[in-house]
């Protein structure tokens, strides 16, 4: 087991309440941990982690053109809605980070019993960015009649071999989340495959109401 | 309208999904006429479906006798003539329009007026694919996926012009062979392929945007979502060339950005980087044999 330190100043979506990793916390670890908060620079640790939910970690760090990079990363364990985490843990570097903060964070993570990937610090990470626009797509061909929300569950799961429907996987993981994040990678990238479906965009106001 | 479906032909049967549909009729107890224009296709074919079958006994789910009939029951033929008699004709020819049209115009004048065909198209209309073959009510959508033999969905699809007796007597064939249908429009890729060839296209951009090298993409996929296997593996199996043809038939049509052959991907074809079918393409697989 690598060690780490957990400030937590507000709510986890990777690590809720009761969750064992909160409880393995060990003061002045290698690896700082900032759930729910802003990180603190400190170059007295091996990596600085800050969780992330549709933002970019150049929100809390700040960017230099290219050049942006220490060794603060940020991380996402992913979640469908409000099912339990995943296993996956999303590591997010940016063009200069530190390699040793990469490695500090991965090793820690997977000494966790984590599985961890290392991507770049772009909208959506690796699994929002990928299912996004599918769930988009998936709604709005329910809307035009393509198919009915069975037929193209079924079509997942037995056609590629899908776990669960795109469909009820994304009204399980809660439309007006979805159209949250859609809305917020659409806000960065521009393209039209993240505007929420009309699905969404109701039940965001309802969600509202 | 002939309701009632016993004989079936198969027009493709030396290819890889023509074949594998022969296998699900001849094996659901249907005289299955298996056509090709090259015999070495069906001579293939036949090698393959005798070692299919043989497997199938060896796990148990047929019997050696049923491994006999079955075999019998399919017809190798080069022939279009031995499809007179044919009550559906499930074509699974190369995926070009005028090839899928000009062959029902052929099979119009040999079949029965009952013969339904079927096309197996997973890009192109229907309804364009029956246009000016002289029985557009007796023509439906039947996309089976691959490998056919193994996979039980199919997606089932109306043209324009498809009646409901049509629809409803190859919907009911489509059970007795023990597969299972699914209903969806006559729009490009169905279900199957509008969700698949855009995310596809999707995942190379990533690795060309430089979001995350295809291994942590596949492995985010599989460990996230519970994928079987991962995008760029999926990409690679399906074949480089093949998702360019796909994106060719689809953009045009669609004029959907994701649906467009992303840069990457057109190099990488260009390079030979093929996927699994040249030894390399998001993984290098020649050192596996």
């Amino acid at each position: 087991m690598r060690d780490y330190e957990i400030i937590q100043t507000g709510p986890s979506r990777s690590f809720p309440p009761g969750d064992e990793f909160l409880s393995r916390s060990v003061h002045g670890a290698e690896v700082l941990i900032h759930l729910g908060g802003e990180p603190c620079e400190d170059s007295s640790r091996a990596a600085v982690l800050v969780e992330l939910d549709a933002e970019c970690l150049g929100v809390h760090t700040g960017e230099q053109s290219g050049n942006e990079g220490s060794n603060v990363l940020g991380f996402s364990r992913y979640r469908n809605g409000l099912d339990a985490p995943t296993n996956l843990v999303e590591l997010v570097r940016q063009p200069k980070s530190s390699e040793e903060a990469i490695e500090a964070a991965r090793l820690m993570f997977e000494a966790a019993g984590f599985e961890v990937v290392v991507c770049a610090d772009q909208p959506g990470r690796i699994i929002d960015r990928l299912v996004r626009p599918k769930y988009n797509a998936a709604l709005r061909f329910l809307d035009e009649g393509l198919a009915t929300a069975e037929a193209m569950d079924m079509t997942c799961r037995m056609g590629l071999g899908y776990p669960d429907g795109l469909i009820e996987r994304v009204v399980r993981g809660d439309l007006a989340r979805h159209h949250d994040i859609s809305l917020a990678i659409h806000e960065m990238t521009g393209q039209a495959a993240y505007m929420p479906a009309r699905r969404a965009v109701v039940a965001k106001k309802r969600s509202e109401a | 309208m002939n309701a009632t479906i016993r004989k079936v032909a198969i027009c493709g049967a030396g290819g890889t999904m023509g074949a594998g549909i022969a296998l699900v009729a001849a094996r659901a107890g249907f005289q299955t006429v298996c056509h090709d224009v090259a015999r070495q296709g069906l001579d293939r074919s036949r090698d393959q479906a005798a070692m299919f079958f043989s497997k199938s006994v060896e796990r148990g789910r047929m019997t050696e006798e049923g491994r006999q009939e079955a075999l019998a029951r399919m017809l190798p033929t080069v022939d279009l003539g031995d499809l007179a008699d044919a009550d559906l004709v499930i074509e699974a020819v190369y995926e070009d329009l005028a090839t899928k049209q000009d062959l029902l115009r052929q099979l119009n004048g040999i079949c029965g007026e009952q013969t339904i065909f079927a096309s197996n198209t997973s890009t192109l209309s229907i309804t364009e694919i029956a246009s000016g073959c002289g029985r557009e009510d007796r023509v439906v959508g039947m996309h089976f996926c691959l490998p056919a033999q193994l996979m039980k969905l199919i997606e089932m699809s109306r043209g324009i012009n498809t009646s409901h007796e049509t629809f409803d007597a190859a919907w009911a064939w489509t059970l007795k062979a023990g597969q299972h249908p699914v209903e969806t429009q006559d729009k490009p890729g169905f279900i199957l392929n509008a969700l698949l060839v855009p995310f596809n296209n999707d995942v190379i951009r990533a690795v060309e945007a430089g979001l995350a090298s295809a291994a942590d993409i596949d492995k985010a996929i599989k460990t996230g979502l519970g994928y079987k296997m991962g995008p760029c593996e999926l990409i690679d199996l399906i074949g480089l060339d093949t998702q360019v043809r796909l994106c060719e038939a689809f953009y045009p049509i669609t004029l959907d950005p994701r649906a467009s052959a992303p840069p990457l991907l057109r190099r990488m074809v260009a390079a030979g980087h093929l996927g699994r079918k040249s030894g390399r393409g998001f993984y290098d697989y020649s050192r596996q044999g």
